[in-house]
């Protein structure tokens, strides 16, 4: 199978551990990974900003990069949301302001197949133990495009409750927004930081070493919060954790 | 929209005080809580909830495509049942409306029964500038007022409030408006509420006036239906000499059938119960047997012309429950008074600035003050997607565009202070559709990565403020592929 990793900008440019986890344990589950070097944003933040005319260009440009791959993966359940729930929303706005069917055409062929990482692994794969050890006690935090956009339910902890040496204990409060939401942890940041605080407040109430989640924008905006705070709880992508093996463990 | 609000400060600057405020974010945080878990408690009770809840936005929906014959089918009906219907295309219009009928009958006060129409156009200011007391009946609401406060919820309009302010409430305003407080009043809700009674029972007995709203109206036999749970809107409806109904043009549904849909999943999405323990409905009037005069004002104030949005207008299919309001994270912290408007919380931030427009400061700022974590839809009894609305009138604000304001179309400029904005979104575009200037920054980036600052300048600083930000790798993931080719070229 000819998989393309679909990184996001965010992960290319400031979480490369990430992906390089997400291409370890890919490659170990007998996936041929592929990164398109012409790959660069989906247009999320521009769209959900309400940019949405220059959002698609970004959409155009991502079908043209990844339109000839069997499957394409991504380790964000927010990019992944947007290609699959909005990219055929795009079209349809085009389709009625005139403009003709040609942007929903070419969107078209991408949106069933992008996958979020932990879809991909359970639906496609077919697998919930990927042979991982993690020997720390870890919570994790289900973000809300993930949850409701892509509605990955209980797949990310059947994955988690398999690795080997890994205590997952339930976050209180789970299924609430961290507070980063794009450009609103900037337009309203007072209410970013305390719905941060009290999601950060939440994982720390759990005794977790670690949170886990499968989006870095998020646990961009709770690490960086508990940095602030002085937690000393980790917040670590979930592709981290099951790239990591007895072999090879992740720091 | 009436002025009463308008003059707020953008949300962000609102919503950073109510943040500011403990007592506040506790009150709601507790209240908001507390109600949400019953409410996913009620909804799993019905085994068909998903089903209802399509039914539901069906019946809203096709009501809003054909609502100009159902609205005079409606009128019809109320007629041939002794009523009078009014038609109001604006807030001046109704209240004129309303302040003639109530002069015509000769009295100088009225009591009322929770009406949001009333307060989005301002109702009580305007019957008070013509010498008429409008006095509020329904627990939450008389609280607000005796308070001098605003509405900070669509159902709990008090819940900023906990037992202790309402007791100092009571105790110093009661004397000012009726019967005073009882002496030596504590706050324990048993009392609280018996000192409302007495309080409200004095105006229920002599008002000659009542004015409410409704929660729907049916088409086919003109009947109005309110649903509460105190049944001092009973009183309000059934007592006095002349009841005055304003009510929003949307609220109607075709049939009485319908209401079979509303009944079940209205109560469970805002107050958790099975059924409201009140549900009152009048059809015009009944010889010697209740009110003897009867007008209903149809208001349209801005919902005509959302009808013509054709992804604004599915927030006309609200039913007022407030689920939304009580699982949106951001309401928690912010409060309702930070949406300045009658229609706080998600709904609100969708409904607003489509009645009112996107031109004052507050109701541009409103499609942004949501995360767009989408818990607002997952509870919507008729399956608004908030989100949806929420992005397309963020489109309108910084783009512009074209809308339909009083029935004519206009288009919009964009709003004004986006303009930096606008410019690093269409920089972004840019860089995104040339792979090799993204490739370029992010090694700039990495090449400075030592000087870079721990805070950020400009729109920058309210992330720094709070978190820390992440430093930047060596390498971006892309020249690490290139270098290795995904490990099989050497280093991993």
């Amino acid at each position: 199978m000819r998989v393309a990793l679909f990184l996001t900008c965010v992960n290319d440019t400031l979480y490369p551990d990430t992906g390089r986890a997400a291409v370890k344990l890919l490659t170990r589950l007998g996936v041929d990974v592929d990164f398109p070097m012409a790959q660069t944003c989906c247009g999320q933040a521009h769209y959900n900003t309400g940019y949405r005319h220059e959002a698609e260009p970004l959409a155009r440009h991502f079908s043209d990069v990844f339109g000839e791959y069997e499957a394409i993966v991504t380790p964000s359940g927010s990019c992944g949301a947007m290609v699959r729930e909005l990219y055929p929303r795009m079209g349809e706005r085009a389709r009625a302001e005139g403009r003709g069917d040609t942007l929903a055409a070419t969107l078209a062929p991408v949106v069933p197949k992008t996958y979020e990482l932990t879809e991909f692994l359970v639906d496609v794969l077919g697998v919930t133990d990927v042979g991982a050890y993690y020997p720390h006690t870890v919570t994790y935090h289900p973000t809300c495009h993930g949850l409701r956009g892509l509605g990955l339910g209980e797949r990310p902890r059947r994955l988690l409750r398999a690795v080997k040496g890994l205590e997952l204990v339930e976050l209180p409060g789970a299924d609430e927004c961290c507070g980063f939401g794009g450009t609103f942890a900037l337009k309203n940041s007072d209410v970013s930081a305390a719905m941060g605080a009290d999601k950060v407040r939440n994982a720390e109430s759990t005794g977790a070493e670690v949170l886990c989640a499968a989006d870095n924008s998020c646990l961009m905006h709770i690490g960086g919060t508990m940095a602030r705070l002085r937690t000393g709880m980790r917040p670590v992508h979930i592709a981290e954790i099951l790239a990591s093996t007895e072999e090879e463990p992740a720091v | 929209m009436s002025g009463t609000y308008l003059g707020m400060p953008a949300f962000p600057e609102a919503a950073r005080e109510a943040v500011g405020n403990a007592t506040l974010r506790g009150n709601l945080r507790h209240a908001t809580h507390t109600i949400r878990a019953k409410r996913a408690t009620a909804v799993s009770e019905v085994s068909d909830w998903a089903e209802l809840r399509e039914a539901g936005k069906r019946i809203k929906d096709h009501t809003l495509r054909h609502l100009d014959r159902y609205l005079v089918q409606l009128e019809e009906a109320v007629t041939a049942a002794g009523g009078v219907v009014h038609w109001a295309a604006d807030a001046a219009e109704a209240n004129e409306i309303v302040t003639q009928l109530v002069k015509m009958t000769g009295e100088s006060e009225v009591v009322k029964v929770k009406s949001m129409a009333t307060q989005e156009i301002g109702l009580n200011e305007a019957l008070e500038a013509e010498g008429i007391h409008a006095y509020e009946t329904d627990l939450a609401e008389l609280i607000v007022q005796l308070g001098k406060d605003r509405p900070s919820h669509i159902l709990v309009p008090a819940i900023h409030r906990n037992r202790g302010e309402i007791r100092d409430i009571f105790a110093r305003e009661m004397s000012e408006w009726g019967r005073p407080a009882p002496e030596g009043l504590t706050d324990t809700p048993a009392e609280l509420a018996e000192a409302a009674r007495l309080h409200l029972r004095e105006k229920f007995l002599r008002a000659k006036v009542g004015i409410s709203g409704a929660n729907f109206m049916v088409a086919e036999t003109g009947t109005l239906v309110v649903v509460e749970s105190e049944g001092n809107g009973r009183m309000c409806l059934t007592l006095p000499e002349t009841l005055i109904s304003v009510v929003g043009i949307e609220k109607i549904v075709p049939a009485w059938q319908d209401l079979e849909v509303f009944l079940q999943t209205l109560p469970r999405s805002s107050t958790a119960e099975r059924m409201n323990p009140y549900t009152s409905t009048w059809t015009g009037t009944t010889d010697e047997d209740g009110p003897q005069n009867f007008h209903l004002v149809l208001l349209d104030n801005g919902r005509t012309d959302t009808l013509a949005d054709e992804v604004g207008r599915q927030a006309l299919r609200c039913i007022r429950c407030s689920a939304c309001l009580n699982v949106c994270p951001v309401y928690e912290r912010a409060g309702g008074h930070a949406y300045g408007s009658v229609y706080p919380g998600p709904i609100g931030a969708i409904l607003s600035p489509q009645l009112r427009g996107t031109g004052s400061e507050i109701d541009a700022s409103l499609p942004y003050a949501s995360s767009l974590c989408g818990a607002c839809y997952e509870v919507c009894p008729v399956a608004i997607d908030i989100p949806e609305v929420l992005v397309h009138l963020r489109e309108r604000v910084v783009q512009g565009g074209e809308v339909t304001r009083e029935g004519n179309k206009v288009v919009l400029r964009p709003a004004k202070g986006h303009a930096a904005e606008r410019a690093a979104m269409r920089a972004a575009r840019w860089a995104f559709t040339h792979p090799g200037v993204l490739r370029g920054g992010q090694r700039a980036a990495s090449r400075t990565r030592r000087f870079h600052p721990r805070t950020l300048p400009g729109p920058g600083r309210a992330w720094s403020g709070t978190r820390e930000l992440p430093p930047v790798p060596a390498e971006p993931f892309r020249d690490w592929w290139q270098r290795t080719r995904g490990g099989k070229d050497g280093d991993r």
